[in-house]
């Protein structure tokens, strides 16, 4: 699991308006600016980039709160 | 008649079909789309009046827009990445006689035709107080704004279910001002829709709610809506007992239609809004359920509530 990918991803499907570069792993990414509807995409681009599927149980803001949520959520799913 | 094993679909078609058979419900083949018969309307009218009656000391401002926005407006809502499935956006045929005649011959030979339309610059609108926040650019009254608005709105989901129609009308207050000015609309009309509903005899319960955002992105920002407490809906069982139908809703929006359409209060801070609406059609329905389906035997007081 690299956390480079889901900075990667994040750069391009988070549309946040600061530099993910200036983001920790643990910052508050809904605090950085990251939007309901860029969720969606940042959800489904980690899916195709990790081959996993978010279950109904981990469709919540905390999944995607940040990073380092983000990467345990796919670690978990991926078993 | 669709005979259905689940028992909630099958608990839609048999009320729907004794609505039908009442005459109150005129069927049109398609799923959501009914006439109404005039004991229906006198009651919808009926209640609609109550509303105004109710509302009247606020002193609301009265608009009353069509049943259809601006494709310009309806696209700087986030309606579509919300609701794409429930959206109507309305085509129409925009060729020269060239295209008309392959239109024609494509209609006879029983071919889709619907491809040869191109967008028109209007929406069907998806509730009545969409058209409102684009006219209230700019900057607001000191007190801001109290609304009144009814219309015709539409929403793409066929269902079997009478009180899920794909187009009905909505009594709306719509609140313009400060965060504090549309929290307490908000607050206050969900008292009040309460005891109106049940002043006239229907047990309703109030519910957290959230709106049916589209596919499994929607489901989180349902999760959020709920968390936030921002919508509530009164609901009362009308077809089904287990799944009981929202005939009121109250909606706090934040910020979000008056920073797209820049409405400003006085102080020049960004407007919060919030509207409340009642479900005519279901809250007819509501009463017909619950009292019957001809309204000279419903109980006298609830018959003197709404000034029948």
């Amino acid at each position: 699991m690299s956390l480079e990918t889901i900075r990667e991803i994040l750069t391009q499907h988070g549309r946040l308006p600061v530099d993910v570069k200036t983001l920790a792993d643990d910052s508050d990414l809904y605090n950085a600016g990251l939007t309901s509807l860029a969720t969606v995409s940042l959800m489904l681009a980690l899916e195709d980039a990790f081959n996993i599927e978010f279950p109904e149980n981990k469709l919540s803001r905390k999944t995607f709160e940040s990073i380092e949520a983000i990467s345990e959520a796919i670690e978990e799913l991926k078993g | 008649m669709v005979l259905s094993d689940d028992p909630i679909t099958a608990a839609y078609q048999a009320y729907l079909d004794k609505l039908i058979e009442a005459g109150l419900l005129i069927p049109s083949g398609v799923m959501g789309v009914y006439g109404r018969s005039g004991t229906f309307e006198h009651i919808v009218e009926r209640f609609e009046n109550y509303v105004t009656r109710m509302g009247a000391h606020l002193q609301p401002e009265v608009i009353r827009f069509p049943p259809v926005l601006t494709r310009h407006n309806y696209q700087c809502t986030d309606h579509l990445e919300s609701f794409p499935n429930l959206m109507g956006s309305i085509h129409s045929f925009l060729g020269g006689e060239r295209e008309f005649v392959e239109l024609v011959r494509k209609k006879q030979n029983g071919e889709d035709w619907s491809t040869d339309l191109k967008a028109t610059e209007v929406m069907m609108a998806p509730a009545a107080c969409y058209s409102l926040y684009p006219a209230c650019s700019g900057v607001l009254p000191e007190n801001g704004r109290i609304v009144d608005l009814t219309s015709y709105v539409f929403r793409h989901e066929p269902s079997v279910d009478p009180a899920r129609m794909q187009i009905f009308r909505m009594h709306e207050y719509v609140r313009l001002g400060t965060p504090g000015q549309a929290l307490e609309h908000r607050d206050y009309w969900l008292d009040r829709g309460e005891e109106m509903l049940r002043a006239a005899g229907l047990d309703v319960k109030r519910v957290v709610a959230n709106d049916p955002f589209f596919g499994r992105g929607g489901k989180m920002m349902a999760a959020s809506q709920r968390e936030q407490d921002l919508k509530f809906e009164l609901v009362v069982p009308i077809a089904s007992e287990e799944k009981p139908t929202a005939i009121f809703s109250s909606n706090y929006h934040m910020d979000h239609f008056a920073h797209v359409f820049g409405i400003k209060t006085s102080d020049g801070k960004c407007a919060h809004s919030a509207c409340v609406g009642f479900g005519l059609e279901r809250i007819t329905l509501a009463l017909f359920k619950t009292h019957g389906f001809d309204p000279a035997t419903w109980p006298a007081d609830v018959r003197q509530t709404l000034a029948l």
